[in-house]
């Protein structure tokens, strides 16, 4: 049985500021995703392939369809459900990596990977120290744990910004070019780790720019461009 | 805390009118906030937001709806049905305000350790070993040294006050916390400190909040929800990140859209 469903979803922006213009985005999005299954959404850039994670993720409101999460004997459609059970699939079920980390000011790189295990009720000692594994498998060096990551290079915060969405271990994982502007040893990193989420029965939808990186981690290429609105 | 409490809302707002003789202050506002959630009212100045906060205080009394709260207790009373002394001790113990202005809700001739352990004598401490180690962690919770303990606000720059101020309402451990433009009036370094310290003590208290705040950026780094307002009515609610994300409403795509960026 699928994690992870969605059927005939479609997206259409209105934009008021423009004379209400309507900009069709997506129609018609269907597909599955198994527990241990990755699959790669491919098209060129504006083809919506973001827009599919960001309305997985309730981020983008569904206008049209279905997207559903299988969490045991549960079933949310987030595009019909409430803040509140959004709010709960996020933390107990969906991981979302996106190449850009979103500081808190003052808060330490350590707290910020830490924090999605601790908003899952996992004591803050434990919490910290699988933090600090991954921070180490990122080879983000110790220095800088204890540093808000606001003046981090790029890379950097793009690794502390995986260390974060992969701790969990959540059953479905959306990763946006997880690997842009990575080097080869972080690369090879990223796809270790999504390889392990994988055997643990994460369903993974990704969007990988990297051909070798797609070929390592994807099971299924889905064709964004199929879904695109005839403009 | 059963879990078969935790799904019951802890407050209900139900059609909820304001009207100053023939001005509308805030028409038909129905929302429910659950235990823990941090919701953020935003709009332009005279929008109703203020007014609906004090609405849900009750501060001021609605023209229409109902207010129902979920007592620690378990049972559900509505606001304006129990008597006054009743309402104010729930003001008192359960509940938090900060105001914009921490000298709305500071006594300002009194000292830091005064003013925060003042809250605790209301809900009937008496021991003042107790009360001044109380008010001092406090005090450190909200990164005042203790030295200041004994100086009154009055020598406190504007950060030191609102954290004094965010002290005074925590210190009860309310259920419920309402601030007013919390971070107005505050230099952005002294914002981004007050708004780390609070996002903290929320999530680790699992405080309920409702923040009213013109500030986009603010909403979406204290709040899960958020509710538009414009002309005493709310235009748009959802998940914070959806609704600044995902704009539906004409003028919150305008309120998204005029934001400079930094």
């Amino acid at each position: 049985m699928a994690a992870l469903e969605l059927s005939a979803v479609t997206k259409i922006f209105t934009m008021h500021l423009q004379g209400g213009l309507r900009l069709p985005v997506l129609r018609g999005v269907s597909f599955g995703v198994e527990p241990g299954q990755c699959i790669a959404l491919t098209g060129p850039s504006g083809a919506g392939k973001s827009s599919i994670l960001k309305l997985i993720y309730g981020n983008y409101r569904c206008d049209q369809g279905q997207i559903l999460v299988h969490q045991g004997d549960e079933i949310v459609d987030i595009a019909g459900a409430s803040p509140r059970q959004i709010l709960r699939v996020r933390q107990r079920a969906l991981g979302y990596v996106t190449q850009f980390l979103r500081a808190v000011p003052r808060v330490s790189a350590l707290d910020i990977v830490a924090e999605p295990l601790v908003m899952k009720s996992v004591p803050r000692e434990t919490a910290l120290a699988r933090a600090a594994a991954m921070l180490r498998r990122f080879n983000v060096p110790e220095r800088l744990w204890s540093l808000p990551p606001a003046t981090f290079s790029g890379g950097e915060q793009q690794r502390i910004n995986l260390a974060r969405g992969l701790l969990p271990e959540h059953p479905i994982l959306l990763l946006d070019e997880p690997t842009a502007s990575l080097d080869a040893n972080n690369r090879a990193v990223v796809v270790d780790v999504v390889r392990e989420r994988k055997r643990q029965g994460a369903a993974i939808v990704a969007i990988v720019h990297d051909d070798d990186v797609r070929a390592a981690i994807a099971d299924i290429a889905v064709d964004v461009t199929h879904f695109a609105s005839a403009a | 805390m059963s879990t078969a409490n935790d799904e019951l809302p802890l407050l209900v707002a139900q059609g909820l009118t304001k009207w100053y003789g023939r001005r509308l202050g805030c028409r038909d506002a129905s929302f429910e906030l659950y235990e823990g959630e941090v919701m953020a009212v935003v709009g332009e100045s005279g929008s109703g937001k203020t007014t609906l906060l004090q609405l849900l205080s009750a501060q001021v009394e609605p023209s229409a709806g109902q207010i129902l709260y979920r007592m620690r207790d378990g049972s559900t009373a509505d606001l304006w049905s129990m008597s006054e002394p009743m309402r104010r001790f729930l003001f008192r113990t359960d509940w938090g305000y900060v105001h914009q202005d921490p000298k709305l809700g500071l006594r300002m001739g009194v000292s830091a350790g005064g003013n925060v352990g003042e809250r605790l004598m209301a809900v009937g401490d008496r021991n003042y070993g107790a009360i001044r180690a109380a008010a001092a962690d406090w005090l450190g919770r909200v990164e005042i040294p203790e030295s200041r303990i004994d100086d009154t606000p009055r020598t406190y720059s504007g950060g030191m006050r609102q954290r004094l101020q965010i002290a005074r309402n925590l210190v009860t451990a309310p259920r419920l916390i309402f601030m007013d433009e919390p971070t107005g009036g505050l230099d952005v370094s002294v914002q981004a400190r007050l708004l780390d310290l609070l996002r903290r003590i929320v999530s680790e208290m699992r405080i309920a909040a409702i923040v009213v705040t013109h500030d986009l950026a603010v909403a979406r780094l204290l709040s899960n929800r958020i509710m538009v307002m414009k002309d005493g009515k709310v235009i748009e609610h959802g998940l914070t990140d959806q609704v600044l994300d995902d704009p539906h409403e004409p003028y919150t795509q305008l309120l998204v859209s005029s934001i400079l960026p930094a």
